[in-house]
């Protein structure tokens, strides 16, 4: 190789490098910006700045505010659970599942079929935690076998292909799996049965007013989250998933049986998507074909905004993202004047992960480690 | 420890062939090697040296030919089957598991064991060789040095409890400071009755710690002698040892 073909990194600024800039200082601006007119509104509606950006703005009660961070942070805490799913497949096999967020549908919707049966039958008012339990449980195996079938048939022999390829083809199988439910149970909304008063009713928690439901979400929510840690960072199943994650060939050499490990994380990240569905469910009432869809979506923004790979960083972007969605709106875009400020959750959602991406393109807890010793 | 023709063989190559695709790698290789001896592989750059310790652990799967474990056929055996009966390798360039801790790094090498008294017997036994190893054991290991990562590379590899331990290229990207040091652990590695089987570019220094040794040329085996001869062979000399030597 000449010399003078090897590429030297230059001090030239290049226009890429500007116009980014300029994009991170519009959106530090505009976050800025919202935040001073929303604090300069709350302490006084009438004050010349917050009238001059936006006159009609009225500003929010604590409560009011405390109720916005609760929804997102439930909300948010399933993004997580989901988040999940993507971070633990893309450690083991480096692509994006991208068909995990209709691991998470199926979850909901076996939920909402059985669900209504125990409803018909009478148990599921009269019994309620028990046939909650059992709903929560059918949800869980339903999610895990799609997510254990969806490797065994669509991902295994795809192993040593390039990453484009499996990435592609889990888009196909999500729409598979979005056409199969359609086929099965009709391309119409459908309700879970009622929730009985004693857990939606609001509850004082911390001068916080939670609902009953939320508070479940919460609960069952770091349940499982203690779960996998313990499962990831304790057993020795989840030891040979971080060597198999790391080195699958080394892993082997230990004699680690690299593909049930592999299916054991689809498996445990199925499982995961099958409980946020069955909160899902709970918190919504209602579940379609593309209920996936855009939670799914936006669980994966959560896992990069995290830091993809990484399971801490993937519930913590869940919940920031959850939070951020359910509050920037009010926080941010009314003092500023935005219209129908309540329609731009999911702008919001994906503003965030653009601005993470700009900023730390590793993500919130991403490490960048050196692979200056691999042969 | 020598090479007593009436002994049964450890571990065996018979008249193996290996392909990748239409390429010819292995032809025709014999090896065979006795409890408790010290050998080495030698070979230039794509002699079949790393091809050889794969074939042996079932990473690689040969076209013709046996691979004998304790005179139990294992070509078709997974490499968790081969590991479980007493063969490990120490992969080139360390190859540890940089974001697990010290500790995880060497319970994992016991992966495949159930006699946690004896794990835990074993586990200090590598403390008592590498005493630098138990001062790491809660740090990341992709935190310590080449020759810190070399020891627990090393340690891994025992706590299999392995009867033969393949090692490829040990001295690779190691100091100049910590070759010697390295070489004078693997003997004490082998003093405690564990069979080596070294695959290394520093035949000097191979060769002055093995029992035999053989030379590779292009997936066929030129030379097979102890390992004083294979020093004193003026054809090695010339052409392999002169190289090292001077380099």
């Amino acid at each position: 190789m000449a010399t003078n073909n090897v590429y030297k990194p230059t001090s030239r600024v290049l226009w890429v490098d500007r116009f980014l800039a300029l994009i991170r200082i519009t959106f530090i601006g505009v976050v800025s910006v919202g935040v001073i007119a929303f604090i300069a509104q709350q302490i006084n509606p009438q004050n010349p700045f917050a009238s001059w950006i936006n006159p009609d703005a009225t500003g929010l009660t604590a409560d009011q505010l405390k109720g916005l961070l609760v929804t997102g942070i439930a909300q948010g805490a399933m993004y997580g659970l989901i988040a999940l799913g993507y971070s633990m497949v893309y450690g083991v096999l480096g692509f994006i599942n991208f068909a995990h967020g209709e691991v998470f549908m199926a979850g909901a919707m076996s939920g909402m079929i059985i669900s209504n049966k125990l409803a018909e039958s009478g148990l599921w008012q009269d019994a309620f935690l028990f046939s909650l339990a059992f709903v929560i449980v059918t949800s869980i195996v339903v999610s895990t076998a799609t997510a254990i079938i969806m490797e065994r048939v669509a991902y295994r022999r795809l192993r040593d292909a390039p990453r484009l390829i499996p990435l592609i083809t889990s888009i196909g199988v999500s729409f598979f799996i979005q056409n199969t439910s359609v086929v099965l149970f009709g391309p119409g909304a459908k309700a879970y049965p009622s929730i009985p008063e004693w857990l939606t009713r609001k509850r004082s928690f911390l001068t916080f007013e939670i609902e009953g439901t939320k508070l479940l979400v919460l609960v069952v929510a770091a349940v499982s989250m203690t779960g996998l840690w313990y499962l990831v960072e304790r057993t020795r199943t989840g030891k040979a998933m971080r060597a198999v994650a790391e080195d699958k060939e080394i892993a082997a050499l230990m004699g680690i049986n690299v593909n049930r490990i592999i299916v054991t994380t689809f498996a445990v990240g199925g499982a995961m998507a099958g409980v946020a569905g069955i909160l899902w469910g709970i918190l919504f009432r209602s579940v379609t074909h593309m209920t996936g869809f855009l939670p799914g979506i936006k669980a994966f923004s959560a896992a990069v905004v995290g830091g993809i790979g990484n399971l801490g960083g993937a519930m913590a972007g869940g919940l920031s993202l959850g939070a951020a969605e359910a509050t920037a709106p009010l926080v941010v875009l009314e003092p500023l004047g935005v219209n129908g400020v309540s329609q731009l959750r999911d702008a919001v959602a994906f503003s965030v992960l653009i601005f993470v991406l700009l900023v730390k393109p590793n993500g919130l807890f991403g490490e960048r480690l050196s692979e200056e010793d691999r042969a | 420890m020598s090479a007593e023709g009436h002994e049964v063989p450890l571990l065996e190559m018979r008249g193996v062939n290996t392909h990748y695709g239409a390429v010819h790698i292995l032809k025709d290789v014999n090896l065979a090697i006795y409890p408790g001896e010290l050998v080495c592989l030698l070979g230039g750059n794509a002699s079949g040296k790393s091809t050889t310790l794969k074939t042996l652990l079932g990473m690689v799967t040969p076209t013709t030919g046996e691979v004998v474990l304790d005179g139990e056929v294992v070509t078709k055996e997974s490499t968790s089957y081969r590991v479980e009966r007493g063969i490990t390798m120490v992969p080139e360039n360390r190859r540890l598991f940089k974001r697990l801790s010290v500790l995880e790094n060497l319970e994992l090498g016991a992966y495949l064991r159930k006699d946690r008294e004896q794990i835990a017997l074993d586990l200090e036994r590598i403390f008592d060789l590498f005493p630098r190893v138990k001062e790491r054991l809660g740090q990341k290991s992709g935190t310590l040095s080449g020759g810190e990562q070399q020891m627990v590379a090393m340690g891994r590899a025992l706590m299999s409890n392995p009867r033969v331990l393949l090692m490829d290229e040990p001295s690779m990207g190691l100091a100049p400071a910590l070759v010697q040091t390295n070489f004078e652990l693997i003997q004490q590695i082998h003093e405690e009755g564990v069979a080596i089987f070294m695959v290394e570019q520093n035949a000097n220094m191979a060769l002055s710690i093995a029992d035999r040794g053989w030379v590779l040329q292009t997936g066929r085996v030129v030379l097979d002698d102890a390992a004083d001869a294979l020093l004193a062979n003026p054809d090695l000399r010339a052409s392999y040892l002169g190289e090292v030597g001077s380099a």
